[in-house]
């Protein structure tokens, strides 16, 4: 396949950037809730809109804020949003080969690789509707995602009371949220189901934080005994949770 | 937490997840394939969440505490099972929750 040069026209990349708009903006949209989140748990105006900008990946930003809002050390809370960016590095070993790019293009390539990019990249069956999707999407929630996170923030900011809105109940309802997509294999759910009940039972005896990164502990041990099967491939695969 | 220790842990917690990002971009392309790469990526994003959503749920300061968010989070599962838009699951759960406060209780 040739990639420069004239290409014919692809009716793959229409629909890629199509795809990639309507993510955006539904991605963008529930950067409300995080912005509301994030100056409920603490954060200033200024350091919601730094992280928002800086992390970009939602997962890690609600994880940040939840453990800062609970009352966790930053160690606890760096930890916590780290391991949950993990898996930004898997979707950027698998986009590599097909970005195919080099210098400062793809260091703006990683920052912009999230759930969403890659899996609208990734759905295409064309390279360049590949590349196509990636882009717009990227930058379409990257756009829209912060724009979205500075209103829910200057909303949160107005809220007195955070818990008589149920805010702390939309945090939980978050997480679950971008659980769900990932609950497709038998393991992840009996992961999920030990991880969930360490949690619980270490809520009452441990610093806030530590039930979290404890949770993650005992995932990379599960993971490093042996599979009972052989996992399928598509395991990790990005979940669009808008 | 001070201001002064949220801005670190806000700029230090995104240069890690920008460095993370960046290994995945650079790191060699037979990592995409290996099993146990995947695996644990895969086991430790849900255990992190699972995790998240109890802790969120039931947090009460060193201490469990059942009030408005269990029923929030009920209907968000429900929502969330009749694949309802992420922000519509968020919205209810919080109305939930507020709803049943208003009414006197959790």
């Amino acid at each position: 396949m040739t990639d420069d040069g004239s290409p014919p026209p692809d009716p793959g990349v229409r629909d890629a950037v199509r795809q990639a708009l309507s993510v955006s903006f539904a991605t963008g949209l529930y950067g409300v809730s995080f912005g509301a989140l994030s100056t409920v748990a603490g954060l200033s105006l200024a350091q919601t809109a730094v992280l928002s900008l800086l992390m970009f990946s939602g997962g890690s930003q609600f994880a940040l804020v939840g453990v800062v809002g609970g009352g966790g050390a930053p160690v606890s809370a760096i930890l916590s949003a780290s391991f949950l960016g993990v898996r930004n590095a898997l979707y950027g070993i698998r986009l590599g080969p097909l970005l195919a790019l080099h210098g400062w293009r793809r260091v703006l390539a990683a920052h912009l690789t999230i759930d969403e990019s890659t899996a609208v990249a990734t759905a295409q069956s064309t390279r360049r509707a590949a590349r196509a999707g990636f882009w717009w999407t990227g930058v379409g929630v990257f756009v829209l995602w912060n724009a979205f996170v500075l209103a829910g923030a200057l909303a949160g900011d107005a809220l007195a009371d955070p818990g008589r809105w149920g805010l702390d109940a939309a945090a939980a309802a978050a997480f679950l949220g971008l659980l769900w997509p990932r609950l497709s294999t038998r393991e992840v759910r009996l992961v999920v189901l030990a991880a969930g009940t360490l949690a619980l039972v270490l809520v009452p005896l441990a610093p806030p934080g530590v039930p979290v990164l404890a949770a993650a502990a005992l995932a990379v041990v599960i993971s490093r005994t042996p599979a009972g099967r052989r996992p399928a491939a598509d395991d990790a695969g990005p979940g669009v949770a808008a | 937490m001070s201001d002064a220790a949220l801005w670190v842990t806000v700029v230090v917690a995104s240069l890690v997840s920008l460095a993370i990002k960046l290994v995945g971009q650079y790191a060699p392309e037979h990592w995409a394939s290996s099993p146990r790469v995947v695996r644990t990526a895969t086991l430790v994003t849900a255990a992190l969440l699972a995790a998240l959503v109890v802790v969120q749920t039931v947090d009460g300061g060193r201490s469990i505490s059942v009030d408005a968010r269990l029923p929030a989070l009920a209907v968000a599962a429900l929502a969330l099972a009749l694949r309802a838009p992420f922000l519509v699951v968020v919205v209810l759960a919080a109305a939930t929750a507020a709803g049943l406060r208003a009414l006197g209780w959790g």
